[in-house]
């Protein structure tokens, strides 16, 4: 696998073999991340409507309540997605 | 022949900060002075583009403020409930002084209303003045939003030794849990300690770092969608692509109220979250 790696950089000789790695690092990080968000987020909102379902009279609430949650979870995301930006800004 | 510019360059020269303002309805760029250096240091405390439009939205918001509280005042003073604009700021800030500061705060939390007011509607503005064009969003400079957090953690540590005394404040670092004793008192100090002190630091840290890459990733998106126009250079996807910017724009208008409110509510928790530690 590291010997398939490197027989795809050979050619690549103008960038260095570093930053194609940061790179590849960079972009699986961000995907991960968006997993983790879209897993978080999607269980909220499924949560929250079932929730506004068995009781419609506290849907305010519950509203109030999915929107500051999801915004937590966007934030710990956007950080991780900051930090990867960082390995392609990085030279 | 479509001019392929560099779009990353592109995109870092329209969110990060520079020297450059440049004036609505094409009236040019603004120079701002070169560095003043801090005598015998490297440090330079010129003005920058971020720095003026902070300035812009804190005459903003004094403005809008100041004549919302007039225009309520004077139709109290007839007897009448305040209506228009002066209506619709009282309930902005009726809103942020009962949902967000006293229900988090609780007993005694009216000394902090004006705080949590202030970081509001300041981010708010901040947030919203980069939706304009020829702006830029001071928010979407980490100085800005580290800024912001440091003046929150300065008042919810200090708030908190005032409220706890030094031996409560000091008891909510070195935490015991209640009912333990004896060596499992001691060993669960031991280790909790650590993770007290890095989480009192952890939030100022989150705090900074959410508004920051809230704000910056969604001008990102947006420019990077509008290089993609210069990209493929046909009509077609012109059309379709702007209004997908339009759609991300709409989105960017209720982050940017979010996040204000985002910052303001997690503020006022961890001043709550102080005040009531015994």
């Amino acid at each position: 696998m590291h010997n398939l790696l490197m027989m795809l950089q050979e050619p690549a000789a103008a960038v260095t073999a570093l930053n194609n790695n940061a790179l590849l690092g960079g972009g699986i990080g961000m995907g991960l991340a968006i997993i983790g968000a879209g897993i978080g987020i999607g269980r909220i909102g499924g949560q929250a409507v079932e929730a506004i379902a068995r009781q419609p009279e506290a849907s305010a609430d519950i509203r109030g309540a999915m929107i500051l949650t999801a915004a937590l979870i966007e934030g710990v995301t956007l950080a991780a997605l900051v930090f990867a930006l960082l390995f392609k800004l990085i030279k | 022949m479509i001019q392929a510019p560099d779009i990353g360059k592109v995109i870092l020269e329209h969110t990060a900060d520079s020297k450059i303002v440049e004036l609505p309805f094409g009236l040019g760029e603004w120079h701002l002075p070169g560095p003043w250096y801090i005598p015998g240091t490297h440090i330079d405390v010129s003005p920058t583009r971020h720095v003026v439009l902070m300035g812009v939205a804190a005459i903003l918001v004094f403005l809008t403020i100041w004549s919302a509280g007039r225009s309520v005042a004077k139709r109290h003073r007839e007897g009448k409930a305040p209506r228009g604009f002066g209506a619709a700021v009282e309930a902005m800030v009726l809103f942020v002084r009962d949902d967000v500061a006293m229900v988090s705060i609780g007993h005694g939390g009216e000394k902090f209303v004006p705080l949590i007011e202030t970081l509001f509607f300041f981010i708010l503005y901040c947030n919203l003045l980069g939706l304009l064009p020829w702006s830029a969003t001071p928010t979407g400079n980490i100085a800005v939003t580290a800024g912001l957090a440091l003046v929150a953690f300065v008042v919810i540590e200090v708030s908190g030794m005032l409220a706890l005394g030094p031996k409560g404040y000091l008891k909510t670092i070195v935490m015991v849990p209640p009912g333990m004793h004896g060596f499992g008192a001691v060993a669960m100090a031991f280790l909790m300690t650590p993770i007290e002190i890095i989480g009192k630091i952890v939030k100022p840290f989150a705090l900074t770092l959410r508004l920051f890459a809230n704000m910056t990733a969604g001008h990102f998106v947006i420019l990077a969608l509008m290089g993609l126009i210069f990209l493929f250079g046909s009509w077609l996807i012109a059309g379709g692509t702007v209004l997908f910017i339009l759609f991300m724009m709409c989105l960017e208008l209720l982050v940017a109220f979010l996040q204000a409110y985002i910052f303001a509510l997690l503020t006022a928790v961890f001043i709550g979250l102080m005040q009531h530690e015994h």
